[in-house]
């Protein structure tokens, strides 16, 4: 029954994304406040049949329902219940449903939230809005129905890929898409403008929440697939370059820089035309990023199906949306008015140079993702491109990013002096120096990328809070009180900054002093490794719900107390497949991980690594999707009662 | 001339998109396997190990299958397989590896920290080679009869199970081959 249901919520939530389509775009040019308002009820009520038909397949996954084809082929009994749930997004159409209903529930928000807004231009952003919802619906109703029914129903279902049952599964997709689809409000926006031909210093108030309300889950989630990828791939990496990965991080270097050009274009009304093109490009790279590993131009680990028919329909919906914006840019952008002038050197000329940077990583990990495509199109060569690439390519271009971020922040606008942003920044350039020449005299020549890497990170945690000191020496006479009026998006930029050091810090560590050690050991047996003296103390089978596994346990002796590490390799008899659960002993300092592999007569094969300081780089990158959500719960204020706050604003705040 | 600047962006997109199209119908996963059935390419890779003769396609006339391994320090699923090939190599395979788009230190210092299973490693630092035999990644296992034919293209890591159930009875058939 749940299946009809949710069936006919997604048609109905199609027939009312038509109505939110026409109505309000139809009634913004005719200045029909009516027709205007339909819109608004058709997104609110589109949002409600989506969330609708999501339960009903949810529940269809949580009751084990096998008539339902999708729930029969990725859902067993014996799955546990968190995982019947999560796997309602873990295939190709249920992933789709999930991004659907995020798109609905965000173009809701713009409806609800929307109250501020220039009618017109909302009724616009609506329009848009239902014009994608529209092109997805219609894809997944009819290319992907995730409602099909199966007929006899089978008794017990196919289990869902092992690799996927784990608690990083269950909160990945969702925060992604959130951080995707997201981007779909900005787009809607930018194109909306153009319609009105409009950019000015009130769009860019009002889009800046949307894009931090996408920018802080996608990091969050970028930083959790990392981590997922740490502790179930069993290869005790964290970055690899893949194309889904890529795809995951193209629209996140954008998006960063989108949110940094919309502070310029809010606060001086520069950078109006580019900030458009920005908002359309991150979009765009969004729906690459969804699609193309599903339409088998690109292959992953983490593929989905490859289906052409698919394909063609998602290459359809991307050439129409960004093919139709781009075409509407070079349109109406010539006629946006430029805005005000700046110097080089001040913060807007600040964040030109962060943009160039963004774009140009951006560039590189587009060609890197793409090329093999591009060159079997030209000659029929099968390339591939591995981590060599990004070293070469990346690394140069992100060092200079990363010192230029302290920067930013401590310029004033329209023009500055070196000296005196010297000045300003003398404490972290100090700390940054004396770390610098600390690490080099211990490591020698040898070690100075380990050095500029600790620097840098010096650099930038305490350039970021530096941000904070100047601010409060400058209100030092009300110390308190200009502690507690601080604002919040100046706290989220503090956060987001730092964690970019913590980040630095964690890659610097972990690529500067890895070690491991691969050997076959006995139960009993005993090795040193990384300063501490490993004893595998037992290997036998286990059961655990759907699975069996051969569980090693590890005894660790070394500083501090004593600890047991346990690694399994897990076979799981309804998928017939194995997966590698590696024992990790997580610290401040540097993680221990270990994982068990092929068993012989020499005993079994023990992977060690020793990763120093690796857990930074999750840290960072939840503080800066942390600073995302700070500086959000800020603004959202200031949208909301945009005439009152500005009295209250300082004039000399230095943001 | 300041249009054009705007127009740049859709055209961009629209080229982009036209590459797209072309390449939809076809499968990433397919590989070339011109090479399975034919002899190797004629090839001459530079030593790994210090003061070593490094790989060439003479090295595979040895009068037995040989297996030809592609690697790199820097890629994960090797790190899978190289246990795999150490025990193979214990039970007397043999084994020759290219060290694929790295330079030959990296390679030289992965042999040390890890093991090294192979009779004879060749450099192939810009994958010059290893685009003679068509590798499109890494790890790429070879298998080739006594005469220096390719019979055999492994994508991805050797496990226990694959050469149980694949390399294995292959090289068994071969080594019983005239």
């Amino acid at each position: 029954m749940s299946a009809e249901v949710g069936q006919f919520a997604l048609i109905l939530a199609l027939l009312l994304a038509l109505v939110q389509s026409v109505a309000p775009l139809v009634g913004a040019w005719r200045r029909d406040g009516v027709l205007m308002a339909v819109g608004r009820q058709a997104a609110l009520l589109q949002g409600g049949f989506v969330l609708l038909a999501f339960g009903c397949l949810a529940y269809a996954y949580v009751t084990c329902d096998f008539s339902t084809a999708l729930v029969a082929r990725h859902s067993h009994t014996t799955q546990p219940l968190a995982y019947r749930f999560a796997a309602t997004w873990g295939s190709h159409e249920g992933s789709m449903l999930l991004w659907v209903l995020i798109l609905a529930v965000y173009g809701a928000g713009v409806a609800f939230f929307g109250g501020t807004l220039r009618e017109t231009l909302q009724a616009r952003v609506l329009g848009v809005q239902g014009l994608v919802g529209v092109a997805f619906l219609a894809f997944l109703i009819f290319t992907s129905n995730p409602f099909l029914r199966l007929d006899p129903a089978p008794i017990e279902g196919t289990e869902l890929n092992p690799l996927l049952q784990d608690p990083g599964l269950v909160l990945h997709p969702p925060l992604l898409y959130l951080g995707y689809v997201g981007f779909s409000v900005a787009f809607c926006f930018a194109v909306a403008a153009l319609m009105e031909g409009r950019v000015d210093a009130a769009w860019a108030r009002w889009v800046r929440p949307w894009v931090l309300a996408a920018w802080a889950p996608l990091t969050a989630g970028i930083t959790l697939g990392s981590a997922w990828a740490y502790y179930e791939l069993g290869w005790g990496g964290w970055w690899f370059w893949d194309p889904v990965e890529n795809a995951s991080l193209m629209p996140w270097l954008l998006g960063t820089a989108l949110l940094h050009s919309a502070l310029v274009l809010e606060r001086r009304g520069a950078l109006a035309s580019w900030t458009v093109l920005l908002a359309i490009l991150t979009f765009s790279l969004s729906l690459v990023g969804t699609f193309l590993v599903r339409s088998g131009i690109l292959t992953s680990v983490h593929a989905f199906a490859v289906d052409p028919e698919r394909g063609v329909f998602i290459l359809g919906i991307i050439a129409l949306t960004t093919g139709a914006s781009l075409a509407l840019y070079a349109w109406r952008a010539p006629s946006i008015r430029a805005g005000a002038l700046f110097q080089p050197l001040s913060r807007e000329g600040g964040v030109t140079l962060n943009n160039l940077f963004l774009t140009a990583l951006t560039a590189t990990v587009f060609l890197g993702t793409f090329s093999p495509v591009f060159i079997e199109m030209l000659n029929g060569d099968k390339i591939s491109v591995g981590p060599p690439y990004y070293n070469r390519t990346f690394a140069p271009l992100a060092v200079p990013l990363l010192a230029l971020v302290v920067f930013g922040p401590m310029l004033n606008w329209k023009r500055d002096e070196v000296r005196k942003v010297v000045q300003r920044l003398r404490i972290p350039l100090g700390v940054a120096g004396i770390v610098l020449l600390a690490a080099a005299l211990f490591g020698g020549l040898k070690g100075l990328a380990t050095a500029g890497g600790l620097a840098m990170s010096a650099w930038l945690i305490v350039g970021s809070f530096a941000v904070l000191g100047r601010r409060w020496w400058a209100g030092r006479a009300y110390l308190a009180r200009s502690v507690a009026t601080t604002p919040r998006s100046v706290w989220g930029l503090v956060l987001s900054h730092a964690g970019l050091g913590m980040l630095t810090l964690g890659i610097t560590g972990v690529t500067s002093w890895e070690s491991d050690k691969v050997l076959n050991m006995r139960p009993g047996e005993t090795v040193e490794f990384a300063g501490r003296v490993l004893t595998l103390q037992s290997l036998e089978m286990a059961q655990g719900p759907n699975y069996e596994a051969r569980r090693g346990i590890l005894i660790v002796r070394g500083p501090g107390p004593d600890y047991s590490l346990r690694s399994e390799r897990r076979f799981y008899p309804s998928a017939q497949s194995q997966t590698t659960e590696a024992g990790i002993r997580v610290g401040f300092l540097g993680n221990l991980y270990v994982s068990v592999g092929e068993e012989s007569e020499q005993g079994v094969i023990v992977r060690l690594w020793h990763h120093p300081l690796i857990v930074w780089i999750w840290i960072g990158g939840f503080v800066m999707s942390i600073g995302g959500l700070v500086s959000l719960s800020d603004r959202r204020l200031r949208v909301g009662a945009a005439v009152k706050a500005r009295t209250i604003l300082q004039p000399a705040a230095a943001e | 001339m300041k249009r054009i600047l705007f127009i740049l962006p859709v055209v961009g997109f629209a080229v982009l998109l036209g590459v797209f199209f072309a390449g939809l119908g076809r499968d990433p996963r397919a590989l070339p396997s011109a090479f399975v059935g034919k002899p190797l390419p004629a090839f001459q890779a530079p030593p790994v190990r210090e003061g070593d003769a490094g790989l060439s396609n003479t090295d595979f006339q040895r009068g037995e299958p040989v297996l030809l391994n592609v690697f790199a320090s820097w890629c994960g699923p090797c790190r899978v397989e190289h246990p795999v090939l150490m025990r193979l190599r214990a039970q007397g395979v043999a084994i020759h590896g290219l060290d694929w788009k790295e330079d030959a230190a990296a390679g030289a210092k992965w042999l040390v920290d890890n093991g090294d299973p192979y009779i004879r490693v060749g450099s192939d630092p810009t994958g010059r080679t290893g685009i003679e035999f068509g590798v499109a990644g890494v790890p790429e296992t070879f298998v080739i009869d006594r005469h220096g034919k390719v019979r055999y293209r492994h994508v991805g890591a050797v496990t226990s199970d694959v050469w149980e159930t694949k390399l294995r009875p292959l090289m068994e058939e071969l080594r019983s081959e005239p």
